[in-house]
């Protein structure tokens, strides 16, 4: 995937972070002086190794036996080094079975990508309004926006079930759209402000000086500028609609379940059914697994709100 | 992070209309169009986040006084707090109320604890160490569901589950007899556990390393000159400078873990003593239909939620205020 740079500090604190590299020279001289350092250096990046491997082997595993036909994934001791098929994935996508899983995974990429536009619409504006040219009370805007994400999703369950069934609107990815933009909606904001403190306010005010106006400032300056910031924001607020499971499930049934939901009902009681399950994993995970590592640089930033950097 | 003293922070709030106070009254409008041309493009975001989460939580609040089944659509009436009781002294509720705390302290404790080791294992220059990142994090980004139905089936699974199997095939190298336990039922809590630990240890470790790469490195530097133990520095430096990111990690994975449905939901099914609030929340109202105790229950796990709520924004506001230095 990407090179992951671990020590590429955000725009603005490039100037004020400590540098990372002359430490890691000094580490490597000072490490490097002794023998027993050396060794003693050798075995903690060992560890880490094995550390990283231990938690990945359930993917790797997840994977290998998506590849691998139902009989060779259900042995004990595991074959390791069976043949690799894509049966896995024709069962998946609806070769032996009449349920296709394309109508679910569109539900979930319409879903997702609408409210993330639908976000990213909202959560720039008002971005704008609590960094660049803040209303008065913004810290009390901005821990608002951060205390209804910490209320939690399920004990608005019930009067958004019986609102929608009221106005119909049980059963459609317009009301999961509306949902997921909610619960991304604080996330954003506070990712878009943390991403839009950075412009220097000199570029801004360049711009309004030759009679810039707000749209073109916008579209000429802020966006451009933020716009990896803004690319991430999006990344993140995907991922968490694409992977919510408890409205969708409550909210919809035939028609708009999505790709989670329909996970959760194909597993079977009778016959062999691992090697299916894997590769439906793996299915569904993968946009969020490319979406996630395309962002990986980012991806402290969106999770801990903008907070860390 | 703590090192972001942002140049000269340029989005302080400027002095608003009230300090400014002149007799002639167009000034005055002028300046309190000002404010809501300020304020105009903050408000499509705001409404709509005030209509779709707090709204709903007002009728949560409401429901949670009225005695409602929809079993009984008759039978609507005012209860008092007879929900509130009810969800105190049904012994289920009681237990999914433990089994939350126990749920949460669990895997945010022991995932904190294994993302503070992993993230200072990749804070150290070594071989591979971009690679070792970059699988860490694979974890997090698979689907909450999807992972919990690996864990459940190609894991956990006593006849064909990898842990079986390399059991199996480990003591098939001394000609032994592998113990073949049932993990999910044996000790089904721990099993959900296992699987969260699993998935929120690397979001521990990328807060974490984060706050390790923001150490004041030069301070680090002259005290190991001034001949500070490697114990010594983490003890007195590091974990000093670590404690926000601790607190933050613990509380967002706090709020999260607080709300976990779906590994719950796959991997026992609310069963074997499992069932937490959101899982026994969902089960009041689908099956049981009982609105009233549902939306009592959801009350309560607010108010759980508020508490630890409470004290994440306080830590988050000191950030913020650091960053606006």
């Amino acid at each position: 995937m990407t090179a992951p740079t671990l020590d590429r500090p955000t725009t603005a604190a490039v100037a004020t972070r400590p540098r990372r590299a002359p430490r890691a020279s000094s580490a490597r001289t000072s490490a490097g002086r002794t023998l027993g350092g050396r060794v003693r250096g050798g075995l903690l990046g060992l560890v880490a190794w094995i550390v990283g491997l231990a938690f990945f082997a359930p993917v790797a595993w997840m994977v290998l036996t998506s590849f691998h036909s139902e009989t060779d994934a259900a042995t004990n001791p595991p074959s390791i080094f069976a043949p690799l098929t894509l049966d896995g994935y024709a069962n998946f996508f609806g070769a032996n079975s009449g349920a296709s899983p394309w109508p679910p995974l569109i539900n979930s990429a319409t879903a997702s990508v609408v409210s993330t536009l639908l976000v990213l619409a909202l959560a720039l504006p008002a971005a704008y309004a609590l960094s660049i040219r803040p209303v008065t009370k913004w810290s009390d805007v901005m821990f608002f926006f951060l205390s209804t994400k910490m209320l939690p999703m399920v004990a608005g369950l019930l009067p958004i079930y019986l609102i929608a069934s009221r106005i119909g609107a049980l059963d459609s990815v317009g009301l999961l759209i509306v949902l997921y933009t909610s619960m991304n909606l604080p996330i954003a904001v506070w990712m878009m402000r943390s991403f839009l403190s950075e412009i220097p306010v000199e570029i801004l005010e360049a711009a309004a000086l030759d009679g810039a106006s707000l749209p073109s400032i916008f579209r000429r300056v802020i966006i451009p500028i933020s716009g990896p910031g803004l690319a991430a924001t999006a990344l993140i607020c995907f991922i968490f609609s694409w992977n919510e499971l408890l409205f969708a499930s409550v909210l919809t049934s035939t028609q708009a379940f999505t790709a989670p939901v329909f996970l959760t009902s194909f597993v079977t009681s009778q016959g062999l059914f691992l090697a299916k399950v894997c590769a439906a994993a793996v299915a569904v995970s993968f946009p969020v697994l490319v979406a996630g590592f395309a962002a990986q640089d980012k991806l402290v930033q969106g999770l801990s709100l903008g907070a860390v950097k | 992070m703590s090192a972001t003293v942002e140049a000269p922070a340029p989005h302080e709030p400027r002095p608003e209309a009230p300090g400014f106070r002149t007799p002639r009254r167009d000034a005055e409008a002028l300046a309190r169009a000002g404010a809501w041309a300020r304020r105009a493009p903050l408000l499509p975001a705001l409404i709509f986040v005030i209509a779709v989460t707090q709204v709903p939580f007002v009728i949560t609040i409401v429901v949670s006084f009225v005695n409602w089944n929809s079993l009984y659509p008759n039978d609507i009436a005012f209860g008092g707090f007879d929900n509130y009781v009810a969800v105190f002294t049904d012994p289920a509720m009681r237990a999914s109320v433990v089994t939350t705390v126990l749920l949460t302290v669990t895997v945010v404790l022991v995932s904190l604890v294994l993302g503070l080791v992993v993230a200072l294992l990749l804070d150290r220059q070594f071989l591979g160490r971009g690679v070792v990142r970059t699988i860490m994090i694979a974890p997090f980004l698979v689907v909450p569901v999807a992972a919990a139905l690996v864990w459940k089936h190609a894991l956990y699974n006593p006849e064909y589950g990898l842990f079986n199997g390399a059991l199996n095939w480990l003591f098939g190298l001394f000609g032994a007899t592998a113990p073949q336990p049932d993990w999910i039922t044996n000790n089904p809590l721990i099993a959900v556990e296992a699987a969260l630990i699993w998935q929120w240890t690397p979001f521990m470790m990328l807060i974490l390393l984060a706050g390790l790469q923001s150490r004041p490195l030069d301070v680090i530097e002259a005290a190991r000159v001034d001949g500070a133990s490697a114990w010594q520095l983490f003890r007195y430096m590091t974990l000093p400078h670590m404690r926000r990111y601790l607190e933050l990690a613990a509380l967002l994975g706090s709020i999260y873990i607080v709300q976990n449905f779906d590994a719950v939901f796959t991997i026992t099914s609310g069963g074997l003593g499992t069932a937490n609030l959101p899982y026994t929340i969902y089960q009041q109202f689908f099956q049981a239909h009982d609105y009233g105790a549902a939306s009592a229950a959801g009350v309560v796990v607010v108010i759980g939620t508020i508490a630890i709520a409470t004290f994440a924004l306080r830590s988050v506001s000191t950030l913020l205020k650091e960053e606006n230095r």
